[in-house]
C-alpha cells in the first residue's frame, strides 16, 4: 500500500530533479494552495495594473504613444488570462476567484494603489514597476508548477517590449524642456519606493521554513531580487541624467553591488491593510466593471445555448 | 508536516490582510462560460500546438478571442479550438505502467544495429 509519506517523497524526487509538477499529479494540499494563491493574486495583478494605465490611454500626447499603451494594456489582460487559466487547474474556479478579489478576500499587488498624475508616470511605470516584475517573472519561468512555468514564459517573451517602451517614454522626457525634464524626475521620486516594495518583506522578517524554496515554486529570496533590481536601475538610470530618491543610494565596491537606505515599512503594510491612496477607487473600477459586464456575459451565453438548441433540433 | 511557511512572504506573495473591496457581495457567477483549449500552427508546414486554454460562450467566440490572446505579435496561421470537457487524457498515476510497453525495445531504435563503418549512407 502507498502512504502519504511515499507519495510526499516522490513528489519531493520529482522537484529535485527538476521535473515539473502537472495538474493532475499527486501533490501536497499545501503546495496546491500556496500555488492557488500565489498565482491567483498574480492574475488579479495583472488585471488590476490595467487601471493606473488605463487612465492614460485617452490622454497620452501622440498617436503613437496611445497605440503603444493600448498595446500594453492589452498584453496585460492576456497575462491575468494566462495565470487565471494556471490557477484554474488547481482546482479553484475563475468566477471563485473574481469574487475573492471584489470582495477584498483576495489580494493584488499593492503598487497599482498608487496614483497615475502625469505622463511621465507611465515611463516610470515600464521602467521601474516592469522591471521589478520582469526579475519575479523571470525567475517564476523556473518554477516548479509546470502552468504556472509555462504561463510565465509566454509573459517574458512580451514583457520586454513594456519595459523598453517605458525608459524610452523616460528617455525622451529627460532629453526635452525643463518642464518635461522635471516632470521624468518627479515621476520616477514618486515610483522608486512603492517598487522597492513591491519585493516584499525583508528576508530576516521571517522566521518560517523555507518550503517554497523547498519546493522550487521561488527560486531567489526577495532581498536577492531587490538587490538585482537597485542594481540593474541603479546603472540606467545614469542614461536619463536624472537620480534616485534615496541619499544612501552608493556603490559599495567590496560587495560589488550597491547599498541602498531603508524603505518605510510603515507605508508598505498600511498599503496592503487597504489604506493606499486608491485602493478603493481601483476596487470600486473592477466592482463596476464586473457587475455592468453581467449582461453582456448572460447574453453571450443564451445565444450560445441557443443555437446549440436549433443545431440539434435541425440534427434531428 | 510544517505548514507554517505560507506566512513566509516572498515577492508576489501579497499578506492577508483585510483590505478594501468590503462593500462587494460575492454571488457565484451564474453566466459561467465553458472552458476551451487553444492550438496554434505557427506557420504552414508545422503541426498545430496547444497554446494555452481560455473561457468563451461558442466557438466563434473561442476562435476571435484566441486570436486576441495568443497571435496579438503574429504567432500563428490557424487556430483550433476544442471545448475542455471533450479532452480525454491518460491517467498520470498509471504513466509508468501505461508506458511500461515501448521501455524494454531499443530494437526499435536505429542506434541498436551496429554496423561496420564501411556501410555508406544508412
Amino acid at each position: 500500500m502507498t502512504t502519504i509519506h511515499q507519495f510526499e517523497n516522490d513528489f519531493q524526487d520529482k522537484i529535485d530533479q527538476e521535473a515539473k509538477i502537472e495538474p493532475k499529479d499527486w501533490m501536497p494540499d499545501a503546495y496546491r494552495k500556496t500555488n492557488l494563491r500565489q498565482i491567483s493574486q498574480h492574475a488579479h495583478s495583472e488585471v488590476v495594473g490595467m487601471l493606473p494605465e488605463g487612465n492614460w490611454i485617452t490622454r497620452a500626447p501622440s498617436l503613437k504613444r496611445k497605440a503603444i499603451l493600448i498595446a500594453k494594456v492589452q498584453d496585460e489582460a492576456g497575462h491575468g488570462l494566462y495565470l487565471y487559466c494556471a490557477a484554474e487547474t488547481l482546482g479553484q474556479s475563475r468566477e471563485q476567484m473574481i469574487d475573492d478579489l471584489l470582495s477584498g478576500k483576495a489580494k493584488y499587488s499593492s503598487i497599482f494603489n498608487y496614483p497615475t498624475l502625469t505622463w511621465a508616470d507611465m515611463g516610470a511605470i515600464g521602467w521601474l514597476v516592469d522591471g521589478a516584475a520582469i526579475l519575479n517573472q523571470v525567475m517564476l519561468c523556473r518554477t516548479s508548477y509546470g502552468p504556472y512555468a509555462r504561463a510565465m514564459v509566454r509573459i517574458c517573451k512580451e514583457e520586454s517590449f513594456h519595459q523598453r517602451q517605458g525608459f524610452e517614454t523616460l528617455l525622451v522626457l529627460s532629453k526635452g524642456t525643463a518642464a518635461q525634464k522635471e516632470m521624468c524626475q518627479d515621476a520616477i521620486n514618486r515610483w522608486w519606493w512603492p517598487s522597492l516594495m513591491m519585493f516584499g518583506p525583508k528576508d530576516s522578517e521571517s522566521t518560517n521554513s523555507d518550503q517554497s524554496m523547498k519546493w522550487k515554486i521561488k527560486r531567489k529570496s526577495n532581498d536577492e531580487l531587490r538587490q538585482n533590481f537597485v542594481d540593474m536601475i541603479a546603472e540606467q538610470i545614469k542614461l536619463l541624467g536624472m537620480t534616485l530618491p534615496d541619499p544612501h543610494l552608493k556603490w559599495n565596491e567590496q560587495k560589488k553591488s550597491y547599498d541602498f537606505g531603508e524603505i518605510n515599512w510603515e507605508e508598505f503594510w498600511n498599503v496592503v491593510k487597504g489604506n493606499g491612496p486608491c485602493n478603493k477607487e481601483r476596487i470600486d473600477a473592477r466592482i463596476k466593471a464586473h457587475e455592468q459586464g453581467a449582461w453582456v456575459r448572460e447574453a453571450a451565453l443564451a445565444y450560445a445555448e441557443k443555437k446549440n438548441k436549433i443545431k440539434t433540433v435541425s440534427a434531428a | 508536516m510544517n505548514h507554517q511557511f505560507i506566512k513566509k512572504l516572498y515577492y508576489g506573495d501579497i499578506p492577508d490582510e483585510p483590505g478594501s473591496g468590503a462593500a462587494y457581495i460575492a454571488k457565484a457567477d451564474t453566466a459561467a462560460w465553458p472552458l476551451w483549449e487553444v492550438f496554434i500552427r505557427s506557420k504552414r508546414g508545422l503541426d498545430h500546438k496547444h497554446a494555452g486554454s481560455l473561457k468563451a460562450a461558442d466557438a466563434t467566440m473561442a476562435i476571435e478571442n484566441a486570436r486576441d490572446v495568443y497571435t496579438r505579435r503574429q504567432e500563428g496561421v490557424s487556430i483550433w479550438v476544442v471545448e475542455s470537457k471533450n479532452i480525454h487524457a491518460s491517467n498520470p498515476d498509471d504513466a509508468e505502467s501505461f508506458f511500461d510497453p515501448a521501455e524494454d525495445k531499443v530494437y526499435r531504435h536505429p542506434s541498436f544495429y551496429e554496423l561496420p563503418d564501411e556501410v555508406k549512407h544508412m
